[in-house]
This record gives structure tokens, C-alpha cells and sequence, in this order.
């Protein structure tokens, strides 16, 4: 129980001293949070549904044949469009991605995935290009594709059966309903 | 706008879900409120101390670190504030376009902005408990790493 909340008590400890510090930023803190919370009380709710929709229709075998470890280049292209098309902030992607290893993608795809979500969404480069320009963010996009299918690789290479394994029960878990 | 396409995207699916089987589809909207509610109490803790790196890391306070005579440590510098700040993108992308106008360098906003993006240190809480402490460590740090040489390329590309 401790460890769920942890957090919030450490966040409420750090802002009791912030107050301390200074009572303004204080504020500034809680208000920016307040207003990041509306945006996340959008958009989380739709995600979920579509998650718990995702859980109970697909069957295992066919996220196994499009994201699975024998899915190859489709699997990875599927998981980039996945990635590249959503909304939301990065940790809204972690639970997503957590529902994708359950249902038997490849962990190498869910890290594309991670990597399109956090880099290349279309959301974020139509911003991209209008405040930094085309030469800015082509650049940029053209050399993060190759880094996010680096970093997936390297998980996939770097992690030991053990671990994969913990990371799938882990998974599992989250989605359980008891 | 994009919001609005994921909310009629989950209702029509939802709608249609119910047509065809309505236990299932109560199952799946149990499944998302139990899943949801699993994530919310480290979800708040992270958006208030978001609130709380950001309210201390201000637009003009990042600037005072990301000129462009600030060299390889101001890369390292703004690198490392990206990594623990975390800034939606509409307000991102036109504060750093400011920051280049103010006379920041391009190495340096590109390492910022790089990441930004793809390293979050104060949500590692959460991916943590999707993916485990190696896995989350692993990725962020894979992920800093090539971000400053992503910096460096970009800035030979663009140019400055």
C-alpha cells in the first residue's frame, strides 16, 4: 500500500518544502499540475476504453502474427504507424506497451513503438515544423528513426530471458481483473 | 483536435462492441477502470512533481543555460534538463524556437529537445512498474546517450 502511494507523499513532501522556500512557486506548481491533470482526464479515459476493447477482442494468436517475434518488417512498420499516430504523453504509452507484451508482440516492436510515440508523433512534429522549421525537423526525424530502432534492438539484445519474463507477468498483472 | 479523434475512435468502437456482445463489453470496461485506477495514484504523484520541476525550471531560467557559446557542457546541461523536465510539446517546440532567436545554440536546443522527448526521469516511477527497473533504466540511458549525438548531427545538418 506504502509503495502505491510513495510517490504522492514524496510529491506532497517536496511541494511542503517548495512552500517553504518559496510560497509562488509553490503555486506555479500546483497549478501547472492542475492543468496537466485536466488534459490527462481527457484523454486517459478514451485510451483506456480502447485498451480494455483491445484486451477482450483480439485474440492472442493475431497480436502474435502482427506484432509478434515473427512479424519481422510488418511488425516493426506496424509499430511504428501505432506509435507515430497516437496522442498523449510518453507515460501514457508505458501502459499501452505493457497490454501489447500480454497480448504476445515482440518486445523489440514494443520498443519501437515506445520510441515512435516519444519521437516521431504526428501530433508533435506538425509543432515541430511550424515553430522550428523543415531543415530543423526533418533532420531531426531522419536521424531519430534509425537511433529508436537502435535502442529497440538493444533492449531486445541486452535483456536476458529472465528478465522478458518478469516484464510479461508484470504485464499480465496490470490488466488483471480480480 | 486529436482528442477528439481518440474519444469518438473509443465511443464508436465501444458502441459497436456493445451491439455485438454487451458481456464482453462489459468486461472490457472493467478491465479499463480496474487498469486505470491501477496507474492513477503514481500518476498524480508524477504530474505534481512535474508541476514542481517546471515551476522551478522556468522558460527564462533554462534559457540562462543554453546559449550557444556555452559549448559541450551547456549541451550536457540542457541535455540533462530535458531529461528531467517533461514539457507538452505545443509549448516546447515555440519556447525553444525562442530560446534559438535569444540566441541559443542549435546543439543545444536539439539536445533539450531530443531528451525531452525520449527520456523522462521523473515518470521512470511508472515505467518501472511496467517494465521493471532494468528495462526502464536500460532504455533511458540508451536513450540520453544517443540524444547528445543526435544534438551533434543535427547541428551539422542544420548548420551553425
Amino acid at each position: 500500500m506504502f509503495k502505491r502511494f510513495g510517490i504522492i507523499i514524496v510529491a506532497l513532501a517536496l511541494l511542503g518544502l517548495g512552500a517553504i522556500w518559496d510560497l509562488q512557486i509553490a503555486a506555479n506548481a500546483v497549478e501547472l499540475a492542475s492543468s496537466s491533470l485536466l488534459q490527462l482526464l481527457l484523454i486517459l479515459p478514451p485510451i483506456f476504453i480502447l485498451m480494455g476493447l483491445l484486451d477482450v477482442w483480439v485474440p492472442r494468436e493475431t497480436m502474435a502474427k502482427f506484432l509478434g517475434s515473427e512479424s519481422n518488417l510488418l511488425g516493426a512498420a506496424i509499430a511504428f504507424f501505432l506509435g507515430s499516430a497516437a496522442a498523449g504523453p510518453l507515460y501514457v504509452a508505458f501502459p499501452i506497451a505493457a497490454m501489447l507484451v500480454k497480448k504476445g508482440a515482440s518486445l523489440t516492436n514494443v520498443f519501437i513503438f515506445i520510441g515512435a510515440w516519444s519521437t516521431t508523433k504526428i501530433p508533435l512534429l506538425m509543432f515541430e515544423y511550424s515553430a522550428m522549421g523543415p531543415r530543423f525537423t526533418l533532420a531531426r526525424l531522419l536521424i531519430n528513426i534509425p537511433v529508436i530502432i537502435f535502442i529497440a534492438f538493444s533492449m531486445h539484445l541486452f535483456l536476458g530471458k529472465e528478465e522478458k519474463q518478469s516484464l510479461q507477468d508484470r504485464a499480465e498483472k496490470m490488466m488483471e481483473i480480480e | 483536435m486529436y482528442n477528439y479523434v481518440i474519444c469518438s475512435l473509443a465511443l464508436g468502437l465501444l458502441g459497436l462492441s456493445w451491439f455485438k456482445d454487451r458481456q464482453k463489453t462489459k468486461r472490457s470496461l472493467q478491465k479499463a477502470y480496474k487498469s486505470l485506477l491501477n496507474i492513477l495514484p503514481e500518476l498524480l504523484g508524477i504530474i505534481l512533481i512535474i508541476g514542481l520541476i517546471l515551476a522551478v525550471l522556468d522558460p527564462p531560467t533554462i534559457s540562462r543555460f543554453i546559449g550557444a557559446e556555452s559549448g559541450p557542457l551547456g549541451v550536457l546541461i540542457t541535455a540533462i534538463i530535458g531529461a528531467i523536465t517533461l514539457i507538452p510539446a505545443f509549448i516546447a517546440f515555440p519556447m525553444a524556437a525562442l530560446l534559438l532567436e535569444g540566441g541559443a545554440g542549435i546543439m543545444q536546443i536539439a539536445a533539450f529537445i531530443s531528451t525531452l522527448m525520449m527520456v523522462g526521469v521523473a515518470t521512470a516511477p511508472l515505467e518501472i512498474r511496467y517494465f521493471g527497473k532494468k528495462a526502464t533504466l536500460l532504455r533511458n540511458s540508451l536513450a540520453f546517450i544517443l540524444s547528445l549525438g543526435i544534438a551533434y548531427l543535427v547541428s551539422v545538418v542544420v548548420g551553425q
